[in-house]
C-alpha cells in the first residue's frame, strides 16, 4: 500500500448492505472500498440481488455496455423503480452517466437509470491521452482534497435546481448530489482514500434508520 | 491500493493535473473489466461491435485469420483507417504496433488511440527489445504466455496484460494453456517464503519487486485479459472462469456467420460467465462459427505466440 487508508472502517459489524452493479467495470475496487468504509458489499447482476441491497454503487466502466446489459437482462426498470422509491445510489464515471436524467451525446438506444436532474457530457475531458489525476476539494468530505483520477471522464454540463454541485474542475461540475443520489466524474475506488465511499455509506445508513 | 500503485516513482494525487500516470493507465484497463474487446477492420464493423456492447474495439487492417492466410509482413494499420474507426464510435479504440517498433507506437499515440497493443500478431520489428512503454502517455497492453513474460512486459511499462493464445485460429486451446500457466505460476509464488522469492525472480527473469508484489497480491498488479482463439460464448465464459478479467475476440466474430448476434452473445456470456443457463440461452441460433485451425498442425513459424520474449 503506497496510499494511506483514510476514512476506513472504525470497527463494529456492517449494518448496511450496499450492492455494486456488476455487469461490467471496476466492480472489485468498489466492493473493496465499500467494505473498508464499513458496509457489507455485494455484487448485483440480477433483480433479486438488487432487492436485497440497501443502497447501490454503479461502477466505472463503459456506459454503453452497462446500459445495454442492464436492458438485456431486465435490470433497467427495477433499477429505476428502486431509485424512484428512494434507494441511495452512487455512480462513478460511467455510473455518473447512468444516474443522469439526460446524456448530451447518447449512442443510439443508450438508456440511463436517471434520478439526478442533470445533463452529462460523455468523455468530456477527452480521450485516454487526456486522462489525468488532480487534487479535488469535495464539499462534505473533510480532511483536505481527494485524489481525483479522471479516465475519459464525463462532466456535468448543467443541473436542475435540486442538484448540489460538490466539486468543480476547470469550471465544470465533477461531483454532484441530489437527495440520496451521489455521482462523481472521477474514481475514488482507484485510490486508497475511502472518504467518498464513507460519505455514501453514511447516506445509506441515514436512509434505513 | 497496490493494483494501481506503480512500481516506479510516480507521485499520487499531484496538486496540478497530471496525465499519463501509471494510475490513469492501469485504471483505464480496470474500467474494461468484465468486458469484450473486439477486432474490427472497418468503421461499420466498429459500430456493430459497439451496438453489441463491446467495451472497446481493436482497429486493424486484417483480422489475425487473414494475416495468417495472406502471409507477408503484418504492420501497423493505415492512419486513415484508424481515424475512421475513432470517429465512428464513442467507446475506446485500441490499435496494434509491431513488437519493438516504437515509432509505430509514437504514431498511434499521435493519432489519439486509447490503448496500444504491442502485438505478436504483427511481424516483430525487433527480435531482442520490446518498446519502452513508460515513455508514452498512451497505455499499452501486451501478450504473455507465462508469468515471467507478463512481468517483463509490466517492467517495461505495460498497463494491461492479455494471455496470448494463438490468434486467428478460432481454437481456444492455447488461450487455456497460457492462462493456466500464468495462474499456476502465480499460485506457486504464493507458496514461497521471502527467501525463496529472490531465486524465483531469477528463474522468472523478472524484477524482484514485481515478483514480490504478485506473491503478496495473488494476482498481477495490472488487469489480465485473455486473447487468441475465443470463438463462442462458452469460450469467453471458460476464459473468465479460468481467471481472465475479460476477453479479446479477434477473428471469431467477423469471420462467423452472424457477427452482430455472435458479438452480443459473447458480451452477455462474458458478464454471466458463471451462469450456464444464460450461456446456453445466448448460444442458440448463432449460425456458423469460424471454421478454425487445429493448433497442432501449425509449424513453429506459423505460431504467433512464440514471438516476444
Amino acid at each position: 500500500m503506497t496510499t494511506p487508508d483514510i476514512g476506513g472502517a472504525t470497527g463494529g459489524g456492517a449494518d448496511v448492505t450496499v450492492g455494486v452493479l456488476a455487469l461490467q467495470g471496476d466492480v472489485r475496487e468498489h466492493l473493496a472500498a465499500l467494505t473498508a468504509a464499513g458496509a457489507e458489499a455485494r455484487p448485483v447482476r440480477r433483480p433479486e440481488e438488487l432487492a436485497e441491497a440497501d443502497g447501490l454503487v454503479i461502477p466505472g466502466g463503459e456506459s454503453t455496455t452497462i446500459s445495454k446489459l442492464a436492458t438485456a437482462f431486465g435490470l433497467l426498470e427495477p433499477l429505476r423503480e428502486r431509485v424512484r422509491s428512494g434507494m441511495p445510489a452512487y455512480g462513478s464515471c460511467a455510473g455518473m452517466i447512468m444516474l443522469a436524467d439526460k446524456i448530451l451525446d447518447p449512442r443510439a438506444g443508450q438508456e440511463t437509470i436517471g434520478g439526478i436532474d442533470m445533463i452529462v457530457r460523455r468523455n468530456a475531458f477527452g480521450r485516454q491521452n487526456e486522462s489525468f489525476e488532480a487534487a479535488v476539494e469535495v464539499a462534505g468530505v473533510e480532511g483536505g482534497p481527494v485524489e481525483g483520477v479522471f479516465i475519459r471522464a464525463p462532466w456535468v454540463e448543467s443541473t436542475g435546481a435540486e442538484v448540489e454541485e460538490l466539486a468543480v474542475v476547470d469550471g465544470r461540475a465533477v461531483a454532484v448530489r441530489q437527495g440520496r443520489l451521489l455521482a462523481t466524474a472521477f474514481h475514488p475506488e482507484l485510490t486508497g482514500d475511502h472518504r467518498v465511499h464513507r460519505l455514501f455509506v453514511d447516506m445509506v445508513r441515514a436512509s434505513v434508520m | 491500493m497496490s493494483s494501481t500503485s506503480p512500481s516506479t516513482s510516480e507521485t499520487a494525487g499531484a496538486p496540478t493535473p497530471e496525465t499519463g500516470t501509471a494510475r490513469v493507465k492501469r485504471g483505464m484497463a480496470e474500467q474494461l473489466k468484465g468486458g469484450v474487446i473486439m477486432d474490427v477492420v472497418t468503421p461499420e464493423q466498429a459500430k456493430i461491435a459497439e451496438d453489441a456492447g463491446a467495451v472497446a474495439v481493436m482497429a486493424l487492417e486484417r483480422v489475425p485469420a487473414d494475416i495468417r492466410k495472406d502471409g507477408g509482413v503484418a504492420r501497423m494499420s493505415d492512419p486513415d483507417m484508424i481515424e475512421g474507426i475513432i470517429n465512428a464510435v464513442s467507446i475506446p479504440v485500441m490499435a496494434k504496433s509491431r513488437i519493438g517498433h516504437f515509432v509505430e507506437a509514437q504514431v498511434l499515440q499521435a493519432l489519439g488511440v486509447d490503448y496500444i497493443d504491442e502485438s505478436e500478431v504483427l511481424t516483430p520489428a525487433d527480435e531482442v527489445n520490446h518498446s519502452d512503454k513508460w515513455a508514452f502517455t498512451t497505455p499499452f497492453v501486451c501478450g504473455a504466455t507465462n508469468l515471467g513474460e507478463a512481468l517483463r512486459r509490466i517492467a517495461e511499462g505495460a498497463a494491461m496484460i492479455r494471455s496470448k493464445g494463438e490468434a486467428g485460429t478460432g481454437n481456444v486451446v492455447e488461450a487455456v494453456r497460457h492462462l493456466r500457466q500464468i495462474r499456476g505460476d502465480i499460485a506457486r509464488l504464493r507458496g514461497l517464503d521471502n527467501n525463496e522469492l529472490y531465486a524465483a525472480a531469477k528463474e522468472l527473469r523478472a524484477p524482484y519487486e514485481l515478483v514480490k508484489e504478485v506473491a503478496e497480491l495473488g494476482r498481477l498488479p495490472v488487469v489480465l485479459f485473455s486473447a487468441g482463439g475465443v470463438a463462442t460464448p462458452a469460450d469467453a465464459a471458460l476464459m473468465r472462469q479460468l481467471g481472465a478479467e475479460g476477453v479479446f475476440v479477434g477473428s471469431g466474430i467477423f469471420k462467423s456467420g452472424d457477427p452482430a448476434k455472435r458479438a452480443a452473445a459473447i458480451v452477455k456470456a462474458t458478464t454471466f460467465y458463471d451462469d450456464p443457463k444464460v450461456i446456453a440461452d445466448v448460444s442458440r441460433g448463432l449460425g456458423e462459427a469460424m471454421v478454425g485451425i487445429n493448433c497442432d498442425t501449425l509449424t513453429d513459424s506459423e505460431r504467433f505466440a512464440g514471438r516476444g520474449w
